[in-house]
């Protein structure tokens, strides 16, 4: 609401300047902006900037050490959709991000389906479900390393003493066996997210549900559809989708384990990038190109996550 | 439609008695209450029946059959709860014949169910939304359908009124009782509520820290309370209780507080002969305190007391008085014209009086 102040000066004067800039600066139009101003302000300076300055380097042929390149239109884009690598790294992300997502979700249910269930040391199952999400990717990602080693792997220790295998596995040795490899670690790194999420949904199922249930006939399989399910709902597809967009970004995961290899099989878009940008070549132009590959899939689904969510509120 | 037996039902969680050695009769076709203040234990007794929690000794029967451990839903009860546990997701057909589906029962038996209920209760028009389109009071009569469409032995009530206003619940609890009446299916109703207790069941089980208190008809409850805590827990305002000596004389027996002097009718004095010269609690219900502007002399059933304060409520006036252990509450004549200050003459009904023992609280008279 605006207030008007009281005028002391007769009508038909003009205003003295400092009370019109101040009665411009108390309208709600002007105000509202004002106040957005900072957010505003904190959002161009941190994401539009480089955003937009990415667009214009990937239209460039701008190398790492030069200040300046010549601008090329669309040539960086264009010449990526002819190189093997970058339709293989296309391919790569995809299966990334859709195949890891499923085994999250199942996985995470399923726990948060446990952990809401009372039993003695329930808390601290809790907080140490916690543990794959909160240590630095970079860190427990060197511990799948060390699992992975072509010679130390524990994995294949004990599939060898168990005599289920001959020799030891090459785990990152050819693209099939990284690729399953990069999605065991990736699922044992989301699949918390998912459970903490589930499990703060299934927290909200009102018992009486349940009892209510119960009583009309429903067995345990036929209350989770009946009821849980129904109630969590949202919280699965809101995040199935933050995860399928996380899962697609990831960069550190993949660098550490493979960097891609061998013979840039494994890339996905964010390594990649970094290769062709910073890493190998030094192509910047290029390596902005990969990224912005991703900008309308990560906006598609965005999009669709942010639809949901308000699909939700009303 | 069947009779309800708790025999000597106890009920621990952890140390705690919820339910301590219950025995319990409900008839068939009855319309039963549970009351007592939170924590009395009277929803865990409900839930013991419904099956929801394991009884730690003791019997349930329904029927002729022990459902002691028998799982809930082939108890063939259904219940409905206080918030009324409806699928948030499902329509209010869909609520309704949820139950129905699950037991198997053929598609055009239950629409016919279905509809019969929503008929009854009235909310044909509502069968197509959701619960989060409706009122309180239609997602009460939701709650109510789905638990008639099942046609149960039993329906248990866990205080289904408690969520509606003041006039809903007043208007609804009409509409249940003449349900109840006209279904005659046995029900067990828990409230804390003691103006539901009253007027919806055919008889009342009190009961306060996990041990059944009375179990009476409403009139006896009122009339004839067994302790001290059903005689103040049933009727509101409160009844008066304080402490009098008894004293015997000139062949008459009177109880004496401070400047209050009251004479025992001649009925009720055999019951005193053991307490001459002891104190008793005595208990006078607030309607059968008659105050009286007049200035009449006293007699052996007038006290005169000043008053503390006038509460007129429209149909009736209470008038506080300054008794002879704290205040007495007395409910006068509406439209009673008296102020802080005044003394009045109170006018006992003497034979309606009540007296307590006061180490075991039970009724003397």
């Amino acid at each position: 609401m605006t207030t008007t102040p009281v005028r002391t000066i007769a009508p038909g004067m003009p205003l003295p300047l400092r009370q019109r800039i101040r009665l411009w600066i108390e309208s709600e139009p002007v105000l509202a902006y004002l106040f957005m101003s900072p957010g505003w302000l904190i959002l161009l300076l941190f994401m539009s900037y480089p955003f937009f300055l990415g667009i214009w380097i990937s239209l460039t042929d701008r190398t790492v050490g030069l200040p300046t390149g010549e601008f090329v239109g669309l040539r960086n884009y264009r010449d990526l959709l002819r190189d093997g690598v970058f339709r293989l790294t296309v391919l790569n992300t995809f299966i990334y991000g859709f195949v890891t997502v499923p085994f999250k979700l199942l996985l995470g249910l399923l726990l948060a389906l446990l952990l809401n269930q009372a039993f003695r040391l329930r808390n601290v199952l809790r907080a140490a479900l916690l543990l794959p999400w909160i240590v630095p990717t970079a860190l427990s990602s060197l511990a799948w390393l060390m699992l992975y080693d072509p010679v130390l792997s524990p994995f294949s220790w004990l599939l060898k003493d168990w005599g289920v295998v001959e020799g030891s596995i090459a785990f990152l040795g050819s693209r099939v066996n990284a690729i399953v490899s990069l999605c065991v670690a990736n699922i044992w790194r989301g699949t918390p997210f998912f459970a903490v999420a589930i499990l703060a949904g299934l927290q909200a199922v009102p018992h009486e549900l349940h009892e209510a249930a119960a009583i009309e006939g429903a067995n345990a399989i036929q209350r989770f559809f009946a009821v849980t399910l129904p109630v969590i709902r949202g919280i699965v597809v809101i995040t199935t989708l933050f995860s399928i967009i996380w899962t697609f970004a990831d960069f550190q995961l993949v660098y550490v384990l493979t960097k891609g290899g061998p013979a840039n099989s494994t890339h996905i878009f964010g390594t990649f990038a970094w290769q062709e940008g910073i890493g190998g070549a030094g192509k910047l132009g290029m390596g902005a190109a990969v990224s912005l590959y991703m900008f309308p899939i990560l906006a598609a689904l965005s999009a669709i996550l942010l639809r949901y969510v308000r699909s939700q509120e009303t | 439609m069947a009779e309800v037996i708790y025999d000597h039902v106890t009920k621990r969680f952890d140390s705690v008695v919820a339910v301590n050695d219950l025995t319990l009769e409900v008839k068939d076709g009855e319309f039963l209450v549970l009351v007592g203040p939170s924590g009395c234990g009277k929803t865990t007794a409900l839930r013991c029946l419904a099956g929801l929690e394991e009884v730690t000794s003791g019997d349930i029967l329904i029927g002729d059959r022990v459902v002691t451990h028998i799982p809930p839903k082939d108890r063939d009860i259904a219940m409905v709860f206080q918030n009324y546990a409806l699928y948030p997701h499902m329509t209010v057909y869909d609520n309704m014949a949820f139950g129905l589906k699950l037991r198997k029962v053929p598609k055009q038996e239950i629409d016919r169910r279905v509809k019969e209920a929503a008929e009854i209760l009235g909310i044909q028009e509502l069968l197509n939304r959701k619960p989060r389109q409706l009122s309180g009071g239609q997602r009460q009569r939701v709650a109510l359908g789905r638990a008639i469409v099942r046609e149960p032995q039993v329906f248990l009530m866990d205080e289904p009124l408690s969520n509606l206003d003041a006039k809903l619940r007043v208007q609804t609890r009409g509409e249940l009782i003449k349900l109840q009446r006209r279904l005659g299916v046995t029900t067990i109703y828990v409230t804390h509520d003691q103006v539901e207790a009253m007027t919806m069941g055919h008889r009342i089980a009190v009961m306060n820290q996990g041990v059944l208190q009375q179990l009476d008809t409403p009139e006896n409850l009122y009339d004839r309370p067994a302790n001290l805590f059903v005689a103040t827990f049933i009727g509101s305002p409160a009844m008066n209780i304080f402490p009098v000596k008894v004293v015997s004389g000139d062949g008459a027996y009177r109880l004496i507080a401070g400047e209050v002097t009251l004479e025992v009718p001649p009925s009720h004095r055999s019951r005193l002969a053991d307490y001459v010269g002891r104190e008793v609690l005595l208990g006078i219900r607030p309607e059968d305190l008659e105050v009286a502007v007049s200035n009449e002399a006293q007699r052996g059933d007038t006290v005169r007391l000043p008053v503390e304060l006038i509460e007129p409520l429209g149909a009736e006036t209470l008038v506080h008085l300054r008794g002879p252990a704290g205040t007495l509450i007395a409910q006068g004549e509406p439209r009673i014209r008296l102020n802080p200050g005044d003394v009045v003459t109170v006018r006992v009904r003497t034979e309606h009086l009540h007296t307590f023992d006061p180490q075991t609280e039970a009724a003397i008279f």
